[in-house]
C-alpha cells in the first residue's frame, strides 16, 4: 500500500515537473508560426499515413534547419486521427485555437475535408489537400478556404484515360473498350466516377464500378467478377491494404498487371513492395513527383535534419514517394504563409486569414523550384483567387519488382473537360449552402 | 456454370479461412464462457512476431534457409503466444473469477487495445511480408469441361486445407482428451468445476494458449496473403457473423458457418451487389448472421442455454 502511495506521488511530481520543463514560454510559442499535423500512425491505414506524416513533419524541420519562414521559427504538434472522420473533426477542433491559431490544416482524408469544409469558413483557417478532398473545390470563387493543389481526383481520372488512349493509339481507339474501376466505397473512391462516365460518353467506353468495402481486405468477389467481365484495364482507386490485397487477387485470378493503373494513392511502396514480383508492370498516377532519393532536396534533409539525428522516420525511407508527398504538402503551406508575408510583413506571424491569401497567390515557378531543391521533383504551381489547384501535372509510374521507375512523359489534365464539370458541381454546392461565390473584383481586395 | 462453381469453390475457400479465426472466439468462449474480443489483436500480434522474427533471425543469426528461419520464427512466436495466454490469465482473468460475462467481455476488449498497441510499437507500423513458400500462382482446371476452364487459387487451396487439418485437430482435442473434457467443464460452470478438482487457472492458461497458437496459424495464412499490417486486427471480425451463425460453442458450427458465409458473401456480391451497387458482401454476412439469429438465437449447433427461475 506504501509502496502504492509513493509510486503515484512519484508519478504525479514527474508529470508536474515534465510539464513544466517541455512547455514553451508563452511569449516564444506568439513567435512561432504554428502548424497543427493530423496524422495517422495507428488504425488501418498506418503503413501509408506514417510515411506522409513523416515527410510533412521533416520537412517543417527542416525549415526550421534553414532558418525558418524569413526568421519565423515553426512549431508544430500531431493529433492522431487513425483515418476517422469523426477523430480529425475533433483534433482540427482540438488545435485550431492552439499556439496563437493554426496556420493551416491538411487531413490527409477525403472524409475529413468533407466535415471540415464548412468548419473552415468558419474559423479563417485555409485547407490545403493536395491530390485529394472535393474535386469541385478548384473553384476558389465557392470554395473560399479550400486548396486542392496540385490536382485532384478528377484530373487523376481525366489523365488516367489520357494514359490509356495513349497505349491505344489514340481517344478513338478507346471506343467499346471496357475499363473497371474497383474503388474503396468511400468519399474518396466515388469522386472519379462523374469524370470516368462523362468521358465514357465521350469516347464510347464503358465503365464499370466494382466497390470495396473497408479496409479492403475481401476482393475475392470483386477480382472474380473482372475475371468474369474481362475489362480491358482495371483503374484502382485504393488506400492502404485494399491495393496490395488488389494486386495479390489480380495475381491470383491471372489479370495482367500492365492493364492496370492506379491514382496517386495506389502508387507507393507500402502498396507494392510486399507483392513484389507480382506486382511487375503495375502502373500508377503520379502527383507530378515519384521516388526521389536523388533530390537535393531529400540530400538537405539528411544532411541538416538526419545527420543530427532529428529525423522522424526510418532514413530509408527518406525520399519514398509517400514521403515526398508529406513533404511537398508541407512545403505547400509554408510558401503560403512566404507569401504571405511578402503583403503583410516579412519575419511576422502570419494568421490563417493572411495565409489563405499567400496560397491564392503562389506563384512557384521553376527557378523557385529549383533553388529549393524541387529540380526534376515538380513542376510550376500557380494558384489565383479563382483556381485554388494551382496546377495539373501528372507523370505516370511503374513498379518494376523493386522499385517505381518513371514511364511515361508528363501529363496536363484537359481544361476543356474538367472546368464546366468544376463550374456545375461548384455551382451547385453554392445553391445548396446558400453562398454567394466571389466575383473577381472582390478577389482583388 | 462455370462461373458459378469458380464463385462456390473461391467462397468455400474463403468460409474455411473465417472458420479459423472463428475457431479461436469458439475455443475461449467454450472453455471459459468469456466471449474473447482479443482475437483479431491476437491475430495481428501472432502475425507480426512471425514476420518480424522471421527478418531478424536471418541477419542475426546468419541462417541462409528461409525454411529453418520461418520454422525458428514460428516457434518463438508461438512461445511468445503462450508468455501473452500467461500473462493474461494472471494480469486480467485471475481476478475476474465468477465475474459477469459483460465484465469479462470488457475485459477482453481493454486486452485487444494493449495487444494492438504494444504489438506496432514493438514491431512497429510498416507493412511486412510472411513468405511461407504459399503458391501465388492461379491454376486452370477442367478447360476442356467449361470455357476458359475453373480457376483455382492455389494459396487459399492450401490455406482452407492447413485450416481444416486444424480444425479437425481441434475437435479431436476437445471431444477425446481429459484436457479438452475439463476444458468443456469449466465453461459450464466455474465454481462446480473447481469443485470437483478442475484447477481453474491452469485450465485458462491451456485454452488461452490453444487460442494463441491457432491465432498464429491464422496470422500467418492471413499474413502471407494480405501482408502483415493493422488490418489483420479486422479480419477477425469476419469470423463474427461465423460463430454467430454456427453458435458460440460448436466447432463444427465453426466450420459450417464458416463455409456458409463464406459462399453466402461471394454469390451475394456477384450476383446481387451489381443490382444494388456493390460492395454489399461485409453487410450480407451480417444480415444472414442476424437471420439466423431470429429464429435460432443459439445459432445452428450451439447449446440452447434454458436457466432456471
Amino acid at each position: 500500500m506504501k509502496l502504492g502511495k509513493l509510486a503515484l506521488t512519484v508519478s504525479a511530481t514527474a508529470v508536474v515537473l515534465s510539464s513544466l520543463l517541455t512547455a514553451p514560454p508563452a511569449l516564444a510559442q506568439v513567435k512561432e508560426q504554428f502548424f497543427p499535423v493530423l496524422v495517422y500512425r495507428t488504425g488501418a491505414y498506418a503503413a501509408n499515413g506514417s510515411q506522409w506524416a513523416n515527410g510533412y513533419v521533416d520537412y517543417l524541420k527542416l525549415v526550421n534547419a534553414r532558418g525558418g519562414i524569413n526568421g519565423v521559427k515553426i512549431s508544430f504538434e500531431e493529433c492522431e486521427t487513425a483515418y476517422a472522420t469523426d477523430r480529425g473533426v475533433e483534433c482540427y477542433e482540438r488545435l485550431k485555437g492552439k499556439n496563437g491559431g493554426a496556420t493551416v490544416f491538411q487531413p490527409l482524408s477525403t472524409g475529413v475535408t468533407f466535415a471540415l469544409t464548412e468548419k473552415a469558413p468558419a474559423d479563417k483557417i485555409p485547407l490545403i489537400t493536395a491530390g485529394y478532398g472535393r474535386s469541385e473545390s478548384q473553384n476558389g470563387a465557392v470554395f473560399t478556404w479550400n486548396f486542392p493543389l496540385l490536382g485532384t481526383y478528377w484530373v487523376g481520372a481525366e489523365v488516367a484515360i489520357q494514359h490509356i488512349a495513349k497505349k491505344e493509339g489514340g481517344v478513338a481507339k478507346l471506343k467499346g473498350k471496357k475499363i473497371a474501376l474497383v474503388y474503396h466505397d468511400s468519399p474518396y473512391g466515388k469522386e472519379p466516377i462523374p469524370v470516368l462516365q462523362e468521358l465514357g460518353k465521350t469516347y464510347g467506353f464503358e465503365v464499370q464500378l466494382l466497390p470495396v468495402a473497408h479496409p479492403g481486405v475481401e476482393q475475392k468477389a470483386t477480382w472474380l467478377q473482372i475475371r468474369q467481365q474481362k475489362p480491358d484495364y482495371v483503374l484502382l482507386w485504393g488506400w492502404g491494404v485494399m491495393n496490395s490485397t488488389a494486386l495479390r487477387e489480380a495475381q491470383a485470378t491471372g489479370y495482367p498487371r500492365d492493364k492496370m493503373m492506379g491514382i496517386w494513392w495506389a502508387g507507393a511502396e507500402p502498396d507494392v513492395k510486399d507483392v513484389a514480383e507480382g506486382a511487375k508492370g503495375y502502373s500508377a498516377l503520379t502527383l507530378q513527383h515519384g521516388a526521389e532519393p536523388n533530390s537535393k532536396v531529400v540530400k538537405d534533409m539528411l544532411d541538416l535534419v538526419y545527420a543530427k539525428g532529428q529525423g522522424t522516420g526510418p532514413k530509408n525511407e527518406v525520399g519514398q514517394v509517400l514521403y515526398m508527398r508529406g513533404l511537398l504538402s508541407a512545403m505547400l503551406g509554408v510558401e503560403g504563409v512566404r507569401k504571405a508575408q511578402e503583403r503583410y510583413g516579412k519575419g511576422k506571424v502570419m494568421s490563417g486569414e493572411q495565409v489563405r491569401w499567400g496560397l491564392e497567390n503562389l506563384n512557384l515557378d521553376q527557378k523557385t523550384l529549383d533553388g529549393m531543391g524541387f529540380a526534376g521533383v515538380m513542376r510550376p504551381v500557380q494558384t489565383s483567387c479563382l483556381d485554388h489547384m494551382g496546377s495539373s501535372w501528372v507523370r505516370v509510374h511503374t513498379w518494376n519488382g523493386s522499385k517505381w521507375e518513371f514511364s511515361s512523359d508528363w501529363y496536363q489534365a484537359d481544361e476543356k473537360v474538367l472546368r464546366p464539370m468544376v463550374m456545375l458541381a461548384s455551382g451547385k454546392y453554392a445553391e445548396e449552402k446558400k453562398l454567394k461565390p466571389r466575383t473577381p473584383d472582390e478577389c482583388k481586395l | 456454370m462455370g462461373f458459378f462453381l469458380e464463385t462456390l469453390i473461391g467462397g468455400l475457400m474463403t468460409g474455411m479461412l473465417y472458420s479459423l479465426v472463428a475457431l479461436g472466439f469458439v475455443l475461449i468462449f467454450k472453455a471459459s464462457g468469456v466471449f474473447n474480443f482479443a482475437q483479431g489483436a491476437m491475430v495481428l500480434f501472432a502475425a507480426l512476431a512471425m514476420a518480424r522474427f522471421s527478418a531478424w533471425i536471418p541477419e542475426s543469426l546468419g541462417i541462409d534457409s528461409a525454411w529453418l528461419a520461418n520454422a525458428i520464427a514460428f516457434f518463438l512466436a508461438g512461445a511468445l503466444m503462450f508468455a501473452v495466454a500467461w500473462l493474461i490469465e494472471r494480469l486480467v482473468l485471475r481476478h475476474l473469477v465468477n465475474q459477469e460475462g459483460a465484465t469479462l467481455l470488457m475485459a477482453t476488449l481493454g486486452i485487444a487495445y494493449v495487444l494492438e498497441g504494444v504489438g506496432t510499437s514493438v514491431f512497429g507500423t510498416d507493412v511486412y511480408k510472411i513468405d511461407v513458400g504459399m503458391p501465388k500462382e492461379p491454376v486452370m482446371i477442367l478447360e476442356g469441361t467449361f470455357e476458359g476452364g475453373l480457376l483455382i487459387n492455389k494459396e487459399d487451396f492450401v490455406a482452407a486445407l492447413i485450416a481444416a487439418l486444424l480444425v479437425g485437430l481441434l475437435a479431436l482435442y476437445f471431444q477425446k482428451t481429459a484436457t479438452g473434457r475439463a476444458l468443456r467443464a469449466v465453461a459450464d460452470d466455474h465454481q462446480a468445476a473447481q469443485s470437483i478438482g478442475i484447477p481453474l487457472n491452469r485450465i485458462w492458461v491451456i485454452v488461452w494458449c490453444v487460442a494463441g497458437l491457432v491465432a498464429l496459424v491464422a496470422g500467418v495464412i492471413w499474413g502471407s496473403k494480405l501482408g502483415v499490417q493493422f488490418s489483420l486486427a479486422t479480419v477477425a471480425l469476419r469470423g463474427l457473423p461465423v460463430v454467430i451463425l454456427g453458435g458460440l460453442t460448436s466447432i463444427p458450427g465453426a466450420i459450417i458457418g464458416g463455409l456458409i458465409i463464406g459462399v453466402g458473401e461471394k454469390v451475394s456480391e456477384v450476383y446481387l451487389g451489381p443490382m444494388i451497387g456493390g460492395g454489399i458482401e461485409i453487410w450480407f454476412a451480417y444480415q444472414l448472421a442476424l437471420l439466423f439469429l431470429l429464429f435460432r438465437p443459439q445459432g445452428l449447433f450451439g447449446e440452447k442455454i434454458i436457466d432456471r427461475v
